[in-house]
């Protein structure tokens, strides 16, 4: 639905941008992930007509991005704003209007909101009386009120409490299964890599990865594993795998192991278990904090 | 559009809606009215005092010939002047008037008293010697009793030319009292809604709502909608102003024309029917009805549709300027070195307006400061009252209208850039640098 074509964005002395393509699916979790001054919110104002792109276009359901498609995007920016001296109720219903709501629509949703989210009595309050993690809800809440097609979280979690960070990624979750396409932007990767189905990698401007997790987390998987036995054993002779570090536990030890070329886990369980009593071998995944880690040690 | 409305709406409503915007509503004309009450009763406890004068006159022109009036009691005395000014000394409430014998030549004349006489009583008794004085010479100068006669009847249709005349010298101050305080409360509300819009550009920003709200709707329509939305304040305020001002100083004027005779004398004067002395007496007796009086022939409707024409325009130009400065600070403190030259044009014209333009409405100066949008709201108001030429007024408007497009293009495409700008040191190249950003 969203393509981002070769953008190009420079500011006074640096280029925040340099040539970053990516597509966004219908119906799919983004991630848009990457250290601090990556160049995410960059992008992401572009995408949100913020600011506009010095190269390169976007695209949004083929269309060429233009006022129209403002309405259909939800955006929640990193730093969190709202009127401090305003009245929640009518601050909702004036950001719904900026969205092309009307005033009815908008106050039904809001009402349908409110009570989901258990802050009914909340409409006459001002942002300044609330907690930072109401206004926070609040603010969620205003980003997705005009039901829009593609929902852009920039740091979605960053200010909430567990409890609600995870009623949060249920809405999110939940409008994602109604069709809303959602990407998150995160410096925190590990935040989101469970969640989401595909992601892109940015760094220092550029795009270095970009694919489906699965496929990714596939291609970083390099044949390690955790191991850990019953009793220790020689370690000096064995075929099947060679040692990457071990550490004493309780039980026993706990190694990670990385396979010989050519062997396979039964060929390193049938050479152990007459040496130890196995507890359990399971493949190291790579997070894609390690991914990333990695990516930018191989492009220096 | 519909977008711009919002905003609009938005801006209006939350000022309106406050506390202050009220108490500013009624507080302006109560202190107006409390101002004229004030004046009016001042000017009235003056009069009631009636005030005792002992003449001693050396020169012998004016024995017996000074009019006592409703507030001015003369007795003449005779001796020297050393004792005459030793004894009003004991008494705190006499004025002594000292006529030299050399007074012919030299024309001085010296009041002596504890208290200092006003300004007033001064008019009323230099009025009545110089007219005596000018009779003493016609008569001196060897006209006869028929021709002073004839000359008096001829005074008389005078008194009614000076009448007119008062009324037009009642005129002018009226005139530059209408264009100070249209001019002032220009200069004023340039600066307080201007302030307005530049708070509320930087509270958007600090509050980082700014972020939502420019992906919702362009940088140009938020500023814009704040503009208008903040005018239509200013405009409901002074409209309340007005309204509650009229409404209060007719009040006020019907109190005082009520339980004064002074109305009344001039009236008579006019018809010619006393002396030359009293139309002057009446006259400065009561300023404030004249003043009341010359207010009537000043053309209000034209001055208030100007007015606001001028508010609006000016409005829209430095406010613009003043959304930019906002835009490119993220606090209060730091708008100071953006804010001398928005404001130094206002000063400037404000301070030159209240010297040269009102001495001199007519002059090149006057007319290129009435033209100039930067200082045309100001210095524009200050000429209204005393007559601008038709061609000036619609070329003046015209150079607002294109001075406030100008600043508005230039304001937001600085706006666009300072609003998404954090913890920058902003120098005027960096403005500068903004602006010709390309989007």
């Amino acid at each position: 639905m969203l393509k981002v074509s070769h953008i190009v964005k420079e500011y006074a002395k640096h280029r925040a941008l340099d040539d970053v393509s990516l597509e966004v699916e219908t119906g799919t979790i983004f991630g848009l992930l990457g250290p601090n001054g990556a160049g995410k919110t960059s992008l992401i104002r572009i995408i949100n007509q913020i600011t506009g792109p010095d190269e390169g276009e976007v695209f949004f359901h083929g269309e060429k991005l233009n006022q129209n498609h403002i309405n259909k995007i939800g955006y929640l920016p990193e730093e969190r704003g709202l009127y401090k001296k305003m009245e929640i109720g009518e601050q909702m219903l004036y950001l719904a209007q900026l969205k092309g709501l009307s005033r009815t629509e908008a106050a039904k949703r809001i009402k349908f909101w409110f009570e989901k989210m258990g802050m009914q009595d909340w409409w006459k309050k001002k942002v300044e009386d609330l907690s930072k993690g109401m206004q926070q809800k609040v603010q969620f809440v205003a980003t997705v009120l005009h039901e829009p097609e593609l929902i852009i979280l920039d740091e979605p979690f960053s200010g909430f409490d567990p409890v609600n960070a995870e009623i949060i990624k249920d809405e999110i979750l939940e409008l994602n299964k109604k069709g809303s396409t959602i990407i998150f932007s995160t410096h925190r990767m590990e935040s989101v890599e469970l969640l989401c189905n595909h992601i892109a990698l940015l760094n220092k401007s550029h795009k270095i990865l970009d694919g489906s997790v699965k496929s990714i987390k596939n291609a970083y998987r390099n044949n390690t594993f955790y191991l850990e036995t019953t009793k220790s054993f020689d370690i000096a002779n064995l075929k099947t795998f060679e040692l990457l570090n071990s550490e004493k536990s309780d039980e026993g030890e706990k190694i990670k192991i990385k396979l010989k070329d050519g062997f396979s886990t039964n060929d390193v369980l049938s050479e152990l278990i007459p040496l130890t009593g196995i507890n359990y071998l399971e493949e190291v995944i790579p997070t894609i904090n390690d991914i990333f880690i990695e990516k930018v040690k191989q492009l220096n | 559009m519909n977008k711009v409305f919002l905003i609009i709406q938005r801006e209006y409503l939350s000022r309106v809606k406050k506390k202050s915007f009220l108490i500013m509503t009624f507080l302006v004309p109560s202190l107006f009215l409390a101002m004229i009450f004030l004046v009016g009763y001042l000017s009235k406890k003056g009069d009631d005092s009636k005030k005792e004068f002992k003449v001693l006159d050396q020169s012998g022109i004016f024995q017996n010939q000074l009019i006592n009036s409703s507030t001015l009691n003369f007795t003449y005395l005779d001796g020297d002047y050393a004792k005459a000014k030793k004894d009003i000394r004991k008494d705190e409430n006499a004025y002594l008037l000292y006529i030299p014998s050399d007074y012919s030549k030299t024309g001085n004349t010296e009041i002596i008293s504890e208290k200092k006489p006003g300004f007033a009583v001064v008019d009323d008794i230099e009025t009545q010697m110089e007219t005596i004085l000018r009779n003493k010479k016609l008569i001196a100068a060897g006209i006869d009793t028929a021709v002073l006669n004839s000359s008096k009847a001829k005074v008389s249709i005078n008194a009614k030319q000076l009448t007119d005349e008062g009324e037009k010298d009642a005129s002018i101050g009226a005139t530059f009292i209408v264009g100070f305080v249209s001019a002032f409360l220009i200069y004023l509300s340039l600066f307080i809604y201007g302030a307005q819009v530049m708070r509320g550009v930087i509270e958007e920003k600090t509050n980082r709502i700014i972020e939502v709200i420019v992906s919702s709707v362009k940088p140009f329509q938020l500023m814009l909608g704040k503009i208008l939305g903040i005018g239509a304040v200013g405009l409901t305020q002074f409209l309340l102003w007005i309204i509650l001002s009229t409404s209060l100083s007719t009040l006020a004027a019907g109190y005082f024309s009520k339980d004064d005779d002074g109305k009344a004398k001039i009236e008579q004067v006019s018809k010619g029917t006393q002396g030359q002395e009293m139309t002057k007496v009446a006259s400065s007796n009561n300023k404030i009805q004249d003043l009341l009086k010359a207010a009537d022939t000043i053309n209000f409707p034209y001055i208030i549709s100007t007015f606001f024409f001028y508010f609006l325009g000016g409005y829209l130009l430095y406010s613009a300027l003043f959304a930019a400065v906002g835009s490119a600070v993220d606090n209060e403190t730091e708008t100071q070195q953006f804010m001398l030259p928005i404001t130094l044009p206002l000063i400037f014209t404000f301070i030159l307006g209240m010297n040269v333009i009102v001495n001199n409405p007519d002059s090149t100066l006057s007319f290129w400061l009435s033209i100039i949008p930067f200082t045309s709201p100001i210095a524009m108001m200050i000429r209204i009252p005393f007559g601008v030429p038709g061609w000036q007024i619609a070329l003046s408007m015209a150079l607002l209208i294109i001075g406030f497009i100008f600043t508005t293009w230039v304001a937001s495409r600085i706006y666009r850039v300072g609003i998404l700008m954090y913890g920058k040191k902003v120098t005027y190249k960096e403005l500068a640098k903004w602006f010709s950003y390309k989007e």
